[in-house]
């Protein structure tokens, strides 16, 4: 208790002095303050808020953000994506495409071992992903592996695996391997910056069960314990042979349930860094904090209002555009969500390679009497109501309710949310084609591309669609964006794509997610990347 | 008197398998299904999630999945969680010992607060004391039990810094002991009025003229007679209660960010983990039929005409 309180008194201080140093130079970045670096503890641990993940922590059965922050920092990828969505290498050499895109070859850098001192190989990762594709293994993450030649064989529809390795993968020595696609994709490289894509150590086959538990991954950082539902140590790993080596001496993360209590610990000095403010707090979190060390910044997340198009395909799409211009977001983002979006003007969020700025041209800038000409003119909306479906336990009641006032004051007709208990509960109301008008849809970034915002929501085919959005001409746009021959010649036709839909409206963009994370005098250089996710390798601590 | 306690351990056992499938039924009748929800917004992929659920005999019908869980839960096997393939058992017994230690804090607090104030209302009835007491009780009553804890947390924990805001280690009574009194806050307070109010109606009985009048001391007077003979209605209220306060503290739990059974459960249903909601709830049946047994048991101890065949 002694030693806390002192600790505290030291933070304080702190505090006044860099108030202090700001004042005089009228510097806004914290960062640079001249407080890291060799003033700092090199060996300090970072404390973040998170929680107990939902899956063992196995990358391959991870796809939820608090076992994506362990993992995430456990195991280094192969490449990783910057603030425009560009491919930088992190584990791998190279990372190269055929002539025609069906054929990629992986060159590993060297030197790198896992944290049981193993070598990581080329084998480390094909036997990794082997297992992992093979569906007696039971990994969610499973279907990441099928386009690859030979998958069906260890994934089959029905019935049991006839191989268990994928003949499209091939180690061709001890750091080269070739990865072989049933069809070329151009920007192939993309996905491989999913953390799926990792490889594993010998010792995991033993028993993947007990690894699930105490994992071993190739990241800056090795595990230490996990104490279910309390925390999860994390230690630097001395041995990395990355570029993006920890800057301190591990990562501790606290498991809380509400974000409430995270801040509270935030206030108190408990706790370094939090991911994102709660509601409560977001109205005041800058001033309390120092805008020095807050962040609100958007990712790559949107969040959409669409149409089931099953009762809504007699209604031409100008009313859509109508509907979207009666959606006053500048005032919703900064009142009701007290900034914690931005509003979209792209079907795609800015932080993702083929965004582009203004893409919606006006139909996301708020024109009432625009609004109001286009749906009249093209017959009104069906039966004067809109209904907007959402699940009551995202917090989303607010902006719907937001919206809907937003588009009753412009269009004058009925507007009200239909809230279904859960997300199970909204989920199979989706799948079930029981929407009665729209539903909120949000989708992540799985990879920085505007790809994945466009095939994966409204091709015809996809199984995100539950809008059943289908356009013959949006799916052939799609497919010659997929055979083309380059990257930059699928992003753009994906680009071509996304104005078609503008002109379809198979939905009606909102906003990008904000991450509002915050962080206290004790750490420095905290940055959170376009995927909302703090860079915690950085992280200097000060005691 | 064993007799009696046996047929009252007996009649548990319909008890206990009656509400276990009511809960499990409910649960399966809850819409969603949690191995779809291993992929989120994401169309999960087919062959995978068969997979899953043959793993884990979900594709069995529901009575059979039922059957299954019974015999498994008779030999000591709670099952095992869907998301995170954690044995059921082991997630109980990580979050029910914080659980365990906050509720006896709390009902100590109760109990020895409680009962005590609502002494001293109720012999001082009408005094300036008797009326502090009664707008202190009556100040906890009407204040939610959030608006406390977080008053708790904002002044001595964030503002002050006498104490950490949340708890961090769950071992630790000096971090439970706010917690606690948030907790116990509502239940503190009806048993000091129902305390209060015995006593003073106690207090002009028959039997304490005649102890008076017998010449005992004034402590025996109040302590055998007097308070022995009130505190049964208030017995009954701890008995309820303590398994009121074990199943409410999810609330508390969360302010506090203790890792504790209302935490657990909640996450369970949220994510349709069956195994997990009914092994709780199960659990806590047990321990209000326990608890039941025991009151009844106190009268007997408490009031002598009262017996058992």
């Amino acid at each position: 208790m002694r030693g806390a309180r002192s600790a505290k008194w030291v933070a304080s201080a702190i505090v006044v002095a860099l108030a202090a140093t700001a004042c005089g130079g009228g510097d806004d970045d914290g960062g640079d303050g001249g407080s890291d670096g060799a003033a700092g503890n090199p060996d300090g641990i970072v404390r973040i808020d998170g929680g107990e993940p939902q899956n063992p922590l196995i990358p391959m059965n991870t796809n939820e953000a608090l076992g994506g922050l362990v993992i995430d920092n456990l195991f280094s990828k192969l490449l990783d994506f910057d603030d425009e969505g560009q491919i930088f290498m992190v584990a791998a050499e190279s990372v190269e495409p055929n002539e025609d895109n069906s054929v990629w070859t992986v060159t590993l850098k060297e030197g790198w071992t896992f944290h049981d001192g193993t070598p990581v190989t080329a084998e480390s990762y094909v036997n990794a992903w082997n297992w992992a594709a093979n569906v007696t293994n039971n990994q969610n993450g499973s279907f990441w592996f099928q386009d690859i030649v030979g998958y069906e064989d260890v994934h089959p529809e029905e019935g049991e695996p006839t191989a268990d390795a994928m003949s499209g993968l091939q180690a061709v020595d001890e750091t080269t391997f070739t990865i072989e696609l049933t069809d070329p994709v151009p920007y192939y490289d993309y996905k491989l910056g999913y953390s799926t894509f990792t490889p594993l150590p010998e010792s995991f086959y033993e028993d993947p069960e007990a690894f699930g538990e105490s994992p071993v991954g190739n990241g800056p950082y090795s595990f230490v314990e996990w104490n279910h539902g309390e925390s999860i140590e994390l230690t630097r790993y001395e041995e990395y042979a990355g570029e993006d080596a920890a800057q301190n001496g591990g990562i501790h993360i606290q498991a809380y349930d509400g974000l409430e209590a995270a801040y509270t610990d935030l206030q108190s000095g408990n706790l370094d860094i939090i991911r994102q403010v709660g509601p409560r707090d977001l109205p005041l979190y800058q001033q309390d904090l120092g805008e020095d060390r807050t962040v609100a910044q958007p990712y790559n997340g949107t969040q959409t209002i669409t149409p089931a198009w099953y009762n809504w395909e007699d209604t031409p799409p100008e009313v859509l555009q109508g509907v979207s211009m009666a959606i006053d977001r500048e005032t919703i983002t900064q009142t009701v969500l007290n900034g914690s979006r931005t509003p979209a003007d792209s079907f795609v969020p800015p932080g993702v390679y083929g965004y582009e700025a203004g893409a919606s041209g006006d139909i996301t800038t708020f024109d009432p009497e625009r609004a109001r000409q286009l749906v009249e003119e093209n017959g009104g909306i069906p039966g004067d109501r809109i209904t907007i479906q959402y699940n009551a336990d995202g917090g989303h009641r607010e902006w719907v309710e937001a919206v809907c006032n937003s588009i009753i004051e412009t269009l004058d007709v009925e507007c009200v949310g239909d809230s279904k208990v859960d997300f199970d509960t909204d989920l199979e109301a989706r799948e079930a084609n029981e929407v009665e008008s729209m539903y909120r849809g949000g989708w992540l970034a799985d990879y920085p591309l505007n790809v994945n915002f466009l095939k994966e929501l409204y091709a015809s085919y996809a199984h995100s669609n539950y809008g059943r959005f289908d356009n013959a001409e949006v799916d052939e746009l799609f497919a010659e964006g997929d055979r083309a021959a380059t990257l930059d010649e699928a992003v753009a036709l994906y680009q071509e794509a996304e104005q078609l839909l503008w002109q379809e409206m198979p939905s009606i963009p909102l906003w990008y997610q904000n991450v509002n994370a915050g962080w206290g005098p004790n750490v420095e250089n905290v940055r959170f990347d376009t995927a909302g996710v703090p860079v915690l390798n950085e992280v200097t601590v000060n005691e | 008197m064993g007799r009696y306690v046996v047929r009252r351990l007996l009649q548990m056992i319909p008890v206990f398998i009656g509400s276990t499938f009511i809960i499990f039924m409910m649960m399966y009748a809850l819409p969603g299904d949690p191995v779809r929800a291993l992929w989120g917004e994401r169309a999960p992929d087919e062959a995978q999630m068969a997979a899953i659920k043959a793993d884990l005999g979900l594709d069995d019908p529901i009575l059979l999945q039922y059957w299954n869980y019974l015999v498994g839960l008779v030999q000591g096997d709670f099952g095992t969680q869907i998301q995170s393939r954690r044995e059921v058992i082991d997630v109980i017994s990580d979050a029910l010992p914080a659980t365990l230690r906050l509720t006896a804090l709390a009902f100590l607090i109760t109990a020895v607060v409680g009962i005590g104030l609502g002494l001293l209302a109720g012999l001082r009835a009408g005094k300036k004391t008797d009326r502090g007491i009664l707008f202190l009780s009556l100040l906890l009553i009407s204040v939610p039990v959030f608006v406390i804890g977080y008053l708790y947390q904002t002044y001595p924990g964030v503002k002050w810094g006498w104490i950490t805001p949340t708890v961090r280690d769950s071992e630790n009574w000096g971090e439970l002991l706010l917690p606690a009194l948030a907790l116990a806050s509502l239940s503190l307070a009806y048993v000091m009025r129902l305390t209060r109010s015995t006593i003073v109606e106690n207090r002009r009985a028959d039997y304490m003229r005649t102890a008076r009048a017998k010449g005992l001391p004034q402590r025996r007077v109040v302590g055998n007679h007097l308070l022995r003979n009130s505190l049964i209605p208030v017995v009954t209220f701890l008995g309820v209660d303590l398994g009121n306060l074990m199943a409410g503290a999810i609330v508390t739990e969360g302010i506090f960010n203790i890792n504790g059974i209302g935490r657990t459960v909640y996450e369970a249903l949220n994510a349709r983990e069956g195994a997990t909601v009914v092994g709780v709830v199960s659990f806590i049946i047990i321990v209000y039929l326990v608890i039941a047994l025991l009151v009844d048991l106190l009268y007997a101890v408490l009031d002598p005409r009262i017996r058992y065949a």
